[in-house]
């Protein structure tokens, strides 16, 4: 929810604090709620229940969707960011953190400090938390959840602290929960104080997210949950830090790119995206990032995409530090596909790409490729430069024009024949009289795709009196109900 | 009148002992929205598979339309470039020339920019030459001025052949090709039949010439660039 709200205020178009909004996720009987904000919780909205029940409590409640792909690959940078603390964190199912502070608390002046200090920065990170600490991992997520705020559990109150709270508190599955709620267990205490026997009789066969034995042991320590940290990714990058301050950063590219190549050589890596940042004395930084189309780790060809895109650093008074990073770095095993040692010229293609779209954008540099549509605008679009092209080649059966206009241009039409192309016409102010023609070939429109309303399309292929070849079309039909008389355009050029 | 292989009357005239040799030539369609050069062009362009960079001028793709890959076909990719300026499309047809991956490079230029002098052409016709790649611009709206180009056309449609089965209708496409500067070839005035099935083209002469008459080369054949 906060990470919305910040997408939301970065886009320009965040709602007002009043407005109950909750964000909903699909579920088995449409959407249910997945995360709320503080209004709608305020007005009785729980997440997890159905949108349209909560639309009935709420009549002018705002529901968008959740991206929750989106909110786990953040927690997970969250996971490398919250390593500021202490070097063992690990992401906990879809919303959680867990760090292992063990040892490194009084470095931040004891436990309920570094709490503290967690809750500032994450919430200048504009994100909301709930923390806690505990001697377990299951300790620390009931704390965190169902406990006092802030919440801090020595090893020797797990069991007192513990007991207070629900079962829920447990991390057990749906049915589990319901099950305890009918046998009566309300509190982890109650459960606690059934005999251990009977509990692993009943839950003999359970899974572990449906037994409530192991997870009260896994809170209270008895049955060992370790942390099994990710490793960040490591980074490759190198900086040049100048003895003074210089004005023209050029001279250094060179050496940075072949020094960078040769990290990545060793690593057996290439990247597809370059980050170079200027450190300048005033404390300014500028930034300036080329892509290309392939992985490579060729240092001239690198150091050519930013042949033009340097002087666009402002130096000012002077840079004293240049790093060049790079970035969406991928594995890249050298390549020999040809007997004598040489591999193909085909990165040369690669490389023509690269520059074309570091000089020019990588809009500008496409390629066109076939699709399934009878619309001759949708027949065709456009994929990056060095896309595969679809496996459905679909050849045209009629005969298509070898130019096609972006916007066909409407004519004026002189005389027209009921059920054929017009005799005479006006085009780009130049008259055009029809000499030969063939047609109508009728092109309904994809009503799976089209606005109701949108008319089909008559096109001929006409020749002028001076040979001109061209392809034009009626759209609509008279008395379609579709709007008034059809009208003429030119869509393309015939060879 | 005779029908004629393009490639030996190239030959036979040409003081270079290589007809095939790919350079530079410039094309200037009679009117703006004339799709005559551009079927000239492609079907002159090498029959390989490999990409063609294709570099087009905003005011080209906005007047003359942009190729259209369904008509064109799929045989050979195409690699679009869309761009402002005349001087971009000049640098990237010379950057696309020291792509050996490429098949060919055509450029579309509107009228007559600064940039496009003689200098730029003859450096594009070096580089092309250099690289063995043909490289055709295609200039509108354009008057023939000073230019390295080793072949210049002007290219018009003319009123298409008969329908095989249908008089009402269209049948295969003619140009009027006249190539009025040409270093390997006398210049000389033609009218082409195209053939989209075959993707070939005859060449007639439209003016009675002695020399062109004499050659009796089959009908039919395409023409190699």
């Amino acid at each position: 929810m906060d990470r919305w709200q910040r997408v939301m205020e970065q886009q320009g178009n965040a709602p007002p604090d009043d407005i109950p909004i909750v964000l909903a996720r699909e579920g088995h009987h449409g959407p249910v709620i997945h995360a709320a904000n503080r209004v709608a919780r305020l007005n009785g909205i729980n997440p997890g229940s159905r949108v349209v029940d909560m639309r009935a409590i709420c009549p002018d409640l705002q529901v968008e969707y959740a991206d929750l792909a989106g909110d786990k690959a953040a927690l997970d940078r969250l996971v490398l960011w919250a390593r500021r603390w202490c070097p063992w964190t690990v992401r906990d199912e879809d919303n959680g953190l867990i760090l292992d502070t063990t040892g490194s608390d009084h470095l931040l002046g004891g436990e309920a400090a570094m709490l503290i200090e967690m809750e500032t920065q994450l919430s200048l990170l504009g994100l909301e938390a709930q923390l806690a600490v505990a001697p377990t991992w299951g300790a620390a997520w009931a704390l965190a959840r169902f406990g006092p705020v802030r919440s801090i559990c020595a090893p020797d109150q797990v069991t007192d602290k513990l007991g207070a709270l629900p079962v829920t508190a447990l991390r057990l599955n749906e049915e589990t929960l319901l099950l305890l709620g009918r046998l009566g267990l309300k509190t982890i205490g109650a459960l606690m104080d059934v005999p251990r026997l009977s509990l692993t009789r009943r839950f003999v066969k359970a899974k572990l997210e449906a037994n409530p034995l192991l997870r009260l042991d896994q809170a209270l320590g008895k049955l060992a949950e370790p942390v099994a940290s990710v490793d960040a990714r490591p980074r490759f990058r190198v900086q040049s830090r100048l003895a003074e301050p210089i004005l023209d950063p050029t001279p250094y590219l060179p050496g940075l790119c072949e020094a960078l190549c040769e990290i990545l050589d060793k690593a057996g890596m290439g990247c597809r995206r370059l980050f170079l940042t200027a450190y300048r004395t005033d404390g300014d930084i500028s930034h300036v990032t080329v892509a290309t189309s392939a992985t490579t780790r060729d240092p001239t060809h690198l150091h050519s995409l930013f042949r033009d895109k340097i002087e666009r650093i402002n130096p000012g008074f002077g840079l004293d530090l240049i790093t060049l990073e790079a970035g969406a770095v991928e594995e890249l095993q050298h390549r020999q596909n040809r007997l004598e040692g040489g591999s193909d010229d085909d990165l040369h293609l690669t490389q023509l790409v690269d520059r074309l779209c570091a000089k020019f954008g990588s809009r500008a540099v496409t390629r066109p490729v076939l699709r399934q549509s009878h619309i001759p605008e949708r027949a065709e679009k456009s994929a990056a430069a060095l896309a595969a092209p679809p496996e459905t080649e679909t050849a045209a059966r009629q005969e298509r024009p070898i130019r096609l206009f972006d916007h066909p241009e409407e004519i004026s039409v002189l005389y027209a024949v009921p059920e054929g192309p017009p005799a005479q016409f006006v085009w780009r102010r130049r008259p055009f009289r029809v000499v030969r023609y063939a047609g109508p070939e009728r092109i309904a429109p994809e009503w799976w795709h089209d606005r109701p309303g949108t008319r089909l399309r008559d096109y001929f292929k006409i020749e002028d009196q001076s040979g001109q070849r061209l392809w034009i079309y009626r759209e609509g039909l008279h008395g379609d109900g579709r709007g008034g008389a059809p009208r003429w355009f030119v869509h393309g050029c015939f060879a | 009148m005779g029908s004629l292989r393009v490639q030996k009357r190239l030959a036979g005239q040409s003081h270079t002992p290589d007809p095939v040799a790919h350079t530079l030539s410039e094309v200037f369609p009679e009117t703006v929205s004339d799709a005559a050069a551009v079927g000239f062009i492609l079907a002159r362009l090498p029959r390989t598979d490999a990409p063609v960079l294709w570099v087009q001028d905003r005011l080209s793709r906005k007047e003359a339309a942009r190729p259209y890959l369904v008509g064109i076909g799929t045989a050979r990719p195409v690699i679009m470039v869309h761009l402002s300026r005349a001087a971009d499309v000049l640098w990237a047809m010379e950057d696309g020339l020291r792509c050996k991956a490429l098949g060919a490079v055509i450029g579309e230029v509107w009228g007559d920019p600064p940039a496009l002098d003689f200098t730029a052409t003859k450096r594009l016709a070096m580089r092309s030459e250099a690289a063995g790649l043909p490289c055709w611009l295609i200039r509108r709206a354009a008057s023939a001025n000073l230019s390295a180009a080793r072949e210049r056309w002007r290219i018009s449609s003319v009123p298409s052949a008969l329908h095989p089965h249908d008089a009402q209708a269209p049948g295969r496409p003619r140009w009027s090709l006249t190539l009025f500067r040409s270093r390997r070839a006398k210049p000389g005035q033609w009218v082409a039949t195209y053939d989209r099935s075959a993707d070939c083209f005859d060449l007639t002469a439209s003016v009675r010439d002695g020399s062109l008459a004499a050659g009796h080369g089959a009908a039919g054949q395409r023409a190699a660039g």
